[in-house]
């Protein structure tokens, strides 16, 4: 994978500056440390720092098509590229690479925007048709890579990661108050916006194209679950055969690299089937990479021991200290360039380290198979409150969460008051967000915690309403499962999982993740399937299971899932750092003003005094403290002038100036 | 009566660090999200060791702890057991 920069001119501009763009890559170089590319001409100049992992001979970008009318810049993958390049070639494309991006851009050629219905892969890229000035950026159907732009004085920048947008010094830094308040309640901002003013993410399955007179932004894919008259026909053992052979083609074509691929081994079952079918059927010198904690109620080493065992695989693991995660959280920042409710990506940026050292370039992981097969509590959650919601009074059915927390059920003093907490809007199955709403309830209490000046601004703000506007048309039709499992796919999947915890952390090492789970023939194949086969009564991702259960140790088929969490009081508050000192002083949270200084002194207070935190003041600490952390370094400390880098490795000048002066010298 | 005002003052300044407003005698931490689980045993350490009483499990019901109004029907209770 790679990093791409490029910035246009819409109107009658000054010339792009080589330098802006030089900046551009540079500061985001950790995506594509093997070498750069640039193209300019009178309008555009597109820059590329590149990860080689396909075709590292000639694959170096930008890449033009025959008569050098389009250009491409690509961060990604196409997997099924070998084919679509067949095809290509009987209809008369010639290619002078042996790269996935080549074949791209001449699937443009071939059938313009249409082209992308056809690409199996992760990617964001930008193709320039030189002729025409048009400009088509595009990203991938869920947000596996990402692609942020912003309009300034009749230009549009864009580029893979925010920062390089900041690299020009016009472009204004301030924090966006309504996608605060977003992040405060959905955990992360919604498709499209990001934390800051002004910048903007092309949202998932979305392309922008750009021509001298207009910006139109469309949709390609959707992501959909079955209502009740669309089941798929096949059912049973076809059913899950066909779910393992197209699993089984997802993680085939994901190995295409000219470099070794390893994969994240964390003893769970999503990423112990990925192993597996790695191990057994395509490459017996597998490498694996794991994340252990040194504070044991978030170790998984046991069922991750188990596999390595099982599957004889040579395994590499790093064990995340509560100091490590501290004195990560600043970094981690600067690559997630949005506030975080969860320490979880940490852990994940110190294991990114150890593969980069191992020489590794690409693993494989198992994001998505959760959303995709129907993982989470919290859908198994939304079935109970709903089959309690048609007997209130019921004394039962409630009963039925223990079996859903029965490390915090086990505890009969707690019984009572954890009902009373559950029982909250089931008043209201027919609440589009039942499954979702007294999470983000009970999230949105962090905002109590904002400044007056703050709480002022966005007092008529109501993030539910522009969640709404994103629902498809028959979501109203699905039931609470399907509806839940959207939700998760649409807010937290892309914006959080693939970004946050995926990509960013992985990239800040050169490390490209692949994820097999979201291969869109997968997720179209699972959206057919009627929810109550993917949770079988309360046994999640039924259908997962019933692939790998002959495959994999029963132990770990049938082990109770741990969601993946990491330690956070104990790991920001601890004496060996600095954290609350620098940058939650009462001078600093007044300094930066979003939030009230005397609340979040009370919170650090009584947490230092605290042992076991409960999740509401934790989530408000990390919340607090990485707002802070990312105000200070992206907006009172950014110095935009400060990434210089060396001329482009490639260089395509095409700047009618150039001609201009050889006719002068 | 004092009894419940140092328990309001708790809740204040541990669950709503500092914000007095949203608490009245009635309001239902659990509906409005005040106290959560671990809230719950926060609280309930603080009845115990503040007001010298052993709260049974049985006790812990949001009858007994879901409002100021009830803790402090609760907290009488309690307090007369032990005097009688």
């Amino acid at each position: 994978m790679c990093g791409i920069a490029g910035i246009v001119n819409l109107g009658h501009q000054q010339p792009i500056a080589l330098d802006a763009l030089k900046r551009m890559v540079s500061i985001q170089q950790y995506r594509g440390p093997d070498e750069t590319g640039a193209y300019f001409d009178d309008y555009i100049g597109l820059a590329h720092a590149r990860l080689s992992i396909i075709d590292l001979k000639d694959g170096t970008q930008p890449i033009h098509n025959e008569d050098k009318s389009l250009w491409i810049i690509y961060n990604g993958e196409v997997f099924n590229y070998p084919e679509l390049r067949q095809e290509l070639t009987k209809c008369g494309h010639k290619f002078y690479t042996t790269s996935d991006t080549e074949v791209i851009l001449h699937l443009y050629e071939e059938k313009g925007t249409n082209c992308l219905n056809q690409l199996n892969g992760q990617f964001a890229f930008a193709i320039w048709n030189s002729k025409k000035r048009t400009l088509f950026l595009a990203r991938d159907r869920v947000g596996i890579l990402p692609l942020h732009y912003t309009i300034h004085n009749q230009r549009l920048y864009f580029a893979s990661e925010i920062k390089a947008i900041f690299a020009n010094k016009e472009i204004i830094r301030s924090v966006d108050l309504e996608s605060l308040d977003q992040i405060f309640t959905f955990w992360t901002t919604l498709p499209g916006k990001t934390v800051f003013n002004y910048i903007k993410e092309l949202p998932p399955a979305h392309y922008m194209s750009v021509s001298p007179h207009e910006i139109k932004i469309d949709k390609y894919w959707d992501i959909n679950f079955s209502s009740n008259t669309e089941t798929l026909k096949i059912k049973g053992d076809d059913l899950v055969n066909e779910i393992s052979e197209t699993l089984m083609d997802s993680v085939k074509i994901r190995l295409r690299a000219d470099v070794p691929v390893g994969t994240y081994l964390s003893g769970g079952l999503d990423s112990s089937a990925l192993t597996e079918t790695v191990k057994k059927n395509f490459n017996n010198e597998l490498r694996s990479f794991g994340v252990r904690f040194e504070n044991k109620d978030y170790d998984e080493g046991y069922f991750q021991n188990e596999m390595v065992d099982f599957l004889k695989v040579n395994h590499s693991e790093i064990i995340a200290s509560n100091d490590a995660i501290g004195e990560n959280l600043e970094n981690v920042l600067w690559h997630t360039e949005k506030p975080l409710l969860r320490t979880g990506p940490i852990p994940l940026y110190i294991l990114s380290g150890l593969v980069n050292q191992s020489g590794y370039k690409v693993v494989l992981t198992g994001e998505g198979a959760d959303e995709i097969f129907g993982g989470y509590d919290i859908f198994k959650e939304a079935k109970i409150r709903n089959f309690w919601a048609k007997d209130p009074d019921s004394k039962l059915r409630p009963l039925l969460l223990g079996r859903l927390y029965p490390y915090i059920f086990k505890d009969d003093r707690l019984k009572q008051t954890l009902i009373a907490f559950f029982k909250n809007g089931i008043d209201n199955p027919d609440d589009p967000f039942f499954s979702h709403n007294i999470r983000w309830k009970n999230t949105s209490k962090i905002k109590n915690f904002f400044s007056e000046q703050v709480k002022d601004s966005i007092k008529d703000y109501n993030s539910y309403s522009e969640l709404k506007k994103l629902l498809p048309a028959n979501y109203f039709d699905w039931d609470t499962v399907s509806k839940s499992q959207f939700l998760e796919s649409l807010i937290f999947l892309s914006n959080y999982l693939l970004s946050s915890q995926g990509d960013r952390v992985a990239m800040a090492h050169s490390v490209e993740l692949r994820v097999p789970y979201l291969d869109h023939r997968v997720i179209e194949l699972l959206g057919k399937v009627n929810s109550e086969i993917k949770i079988n009564g309360l046994n999640e991702k039924y259908l997962l299971k019933q692939v790998f259960k002959n495959r994999l140790p029963s132990n770990i088929v049938k082990r109770w899932k741990n969601p993946y969490r990491a330690p956070i009081h104990k790991a920001l508050l601890s004496n060996n750092l600095n954290l609350v000192k620098e940058f939650c002083s009462e001078d600093a949270i007044n300094k930066t003003g979003i939030f009230d200084s005397v609340k979040v002194l009370k919170l650090i207070n009584k947490l230092g005094k605290l042992d076991k935190a409960g999740e509401f003041d934790e989530m408000a600490l990390i919340g607090i403290i990485s707002t802070q952390i990312i105000h200070k370094n992206f907006i009172e400390d950014f110095n935009a002038t400060r990434f210089e880098s060396d001329n482009f490795d490639q260089f395509y000048d095409y700047r009618s100036i150039n001609d201009k002066l050889k006719k002068v010298f | 009566m004092s009894e419940i005002i140092a328990v309001k003052e708790f809740i204040i300044e541990n669950f709503l660090f500092g914000e007095e407003e949203q608490l009245l005698l009635d309001t239902d931490f659990f509906d409005e999200g005040i106290i959560d689980s671990t809230g719950v045993i926060e609280l309930v350490s603080f009845l115990e060791e503040r007001f010298n009483i052993s709260v049974d499990d049985e006790e812990l019901i949001p009858e007994n702890l879901s409002s100021l109004q009830n803790i402090n029907l609760f907290l009488q209770k309690k307090l007369n057991k032990k005097d009688a």
